[in-house]
């Protein structure tokens, strides 16, 4: 195992969720979602219902990936914004804190400048959000503060097998 | 690197299948993904080139059960195994908290199968990992072949720490399911003393 895993609390996603609810209001969008840098699903908003999520985070992390080794290769850190357009819909992706993926899909009901506006104001917001986390999620381990996996048992880890 | 969400009451773990081009890490997925109830895993989704070889990655999420009321969730990812894709062998690596490596049992490809392995320790060592420190299986891949090389040798070429390991046939599922339970065992007891218990 590398390093410590992403822990989040309920607080922690009441906060990203309101934020990510509010982006949605702010820029017109049809959906915004908030992905970690592992292609993690953290939270979601708008009105993108029976949306493959699981599979959209997987492929903007694995995009981001992509994009952070090109950039790379040209001497960037990385390539933070990414905007896809379609003929319908349009996908805006920013890498936040190096670590956090915003994805906001939007149509012609909103515009790229109030998308890329709104979302900057969000990342600052998020970006504060996630260094708490982050904190937070240190603090605990260097504690040794119970998880769910202090507790579990190999029967447990076995009794998932079974069936 | 594993997420665990207190609000939804999940926990998230990435496997990734290693290996040499062609030794069937596509088909260990494709064959968990064709055997899986429906509810339990969502789409599995294959960046191939035209002729089927995987150019970027393959992708396939499964849910295993509970543990103390927390829902188990593996994303499962297999790299490019052919060597020019090294670039994305790296990035698909991050983040990882459980490796099989799928060797490839005929004898012509036991090169490919050591540089496939030496390639992932390094890999690992870039994002500063250990591989002795990652929980890992082996999968003897391709065993029904009639030029398959003798299993101690592959153990002795492959596994001379003795590390759990398994032989397959990912084209008929024998060890498949075997070698991801294996390795989710061993990601979730690694948690577990993570956790300090």
């Amino acid at each position: 195992m590398h390093g410590n895993g992403l822990v989040i609390y309920d607080e922690d996603i009441r906060r990203i969720q309101a934020v990510v609810e509010r982006l949605v209001r702010d820029a017109n969008a049809k959906g915004v979602f908030v992905v970690d840098r592992n292609g993690q699903l953290i939270s979601e908003a708008g009105e993108m219902r029976g949306l493959d999520t699981t599979s959209l985070a997987s492929l903007t992390a694995g995009c981001i990936a992509a994009t952070g080794g090109l950039a790379k290769l040209v001497g960037e850190e990385d390539f933070p914004v990414h905007f896809h357009q379609g003929q319908r819909d349009n996908l805006h992706i920013t890498l936040v804190a190096k670590r956090i993926i915003l994805v906001v899909i939007f149509d012609d009901r909103s515009s790229l400048g109030l998308v890329r506006l709104r979302v900057k104001k969000v990342g600052v917001e998020l970006a504060k959000v996630f260094e708490e986390v982050q904190k937070k999620s240190e603090q605990e381990a260097a504690s040794g503060a119970a998880t769910p996996f202090s507790e579990i048992t190999d029967d447990d880890i076995d009794n998932l097998f079974s069936a | 690197m594993s997420f665990i969400n207190y609000s939804s009451r999940e926990i998230n773990c990435k496997i990734v299948y290693y290996g040499p081009g062609l030794c069937g890490k596509t088909t260990n997925l494709q064959w968990i993904y064709s055997k899986t109830n429906p509810d339990l895993k969502g789409k599995m989704i294959s960046l191939a080139t035209e002729t089927e070889r995987t150019l970027f990655f393959d992708f396939l999420p499964l849910a295993l059960g509970e543990i103390r009321g927390f829902k188990t969730r593996f994303h499962l990812y297999t790299v490019p195994g052919q060597v020019f894709y090294d670039a994305s062998r790296k990035l698909i690596l991050k983040g990882v908290d459980g490796v099989v490596f799928v060797a490839d049992s005929q004898i012509e490809r036991m090169e490919a199968n050591v540089e496939s392995l030496d390639n992932l320790k390094l890999n690992l060592a870039d994002q500063g990992a250990k591989l002795e420190e990652t929980p890992f299986v082996i999968q003897y891949n391709k065993r029904d072949l009639p030029n398959a090389a003798p299993l101690d040798e592959m153990k002795q070429l492959l596994n001379s720490s003795g590390l759990p390991d398994f032989e397959a046939c990912a084209t008929d599922g024998r060890g498949v399911f075997e070698t991801l339970k294996a390795v989710a065992r061993s990601v979730l007891r690694d948690l577990k003393q993570m956790s300090g218990s």
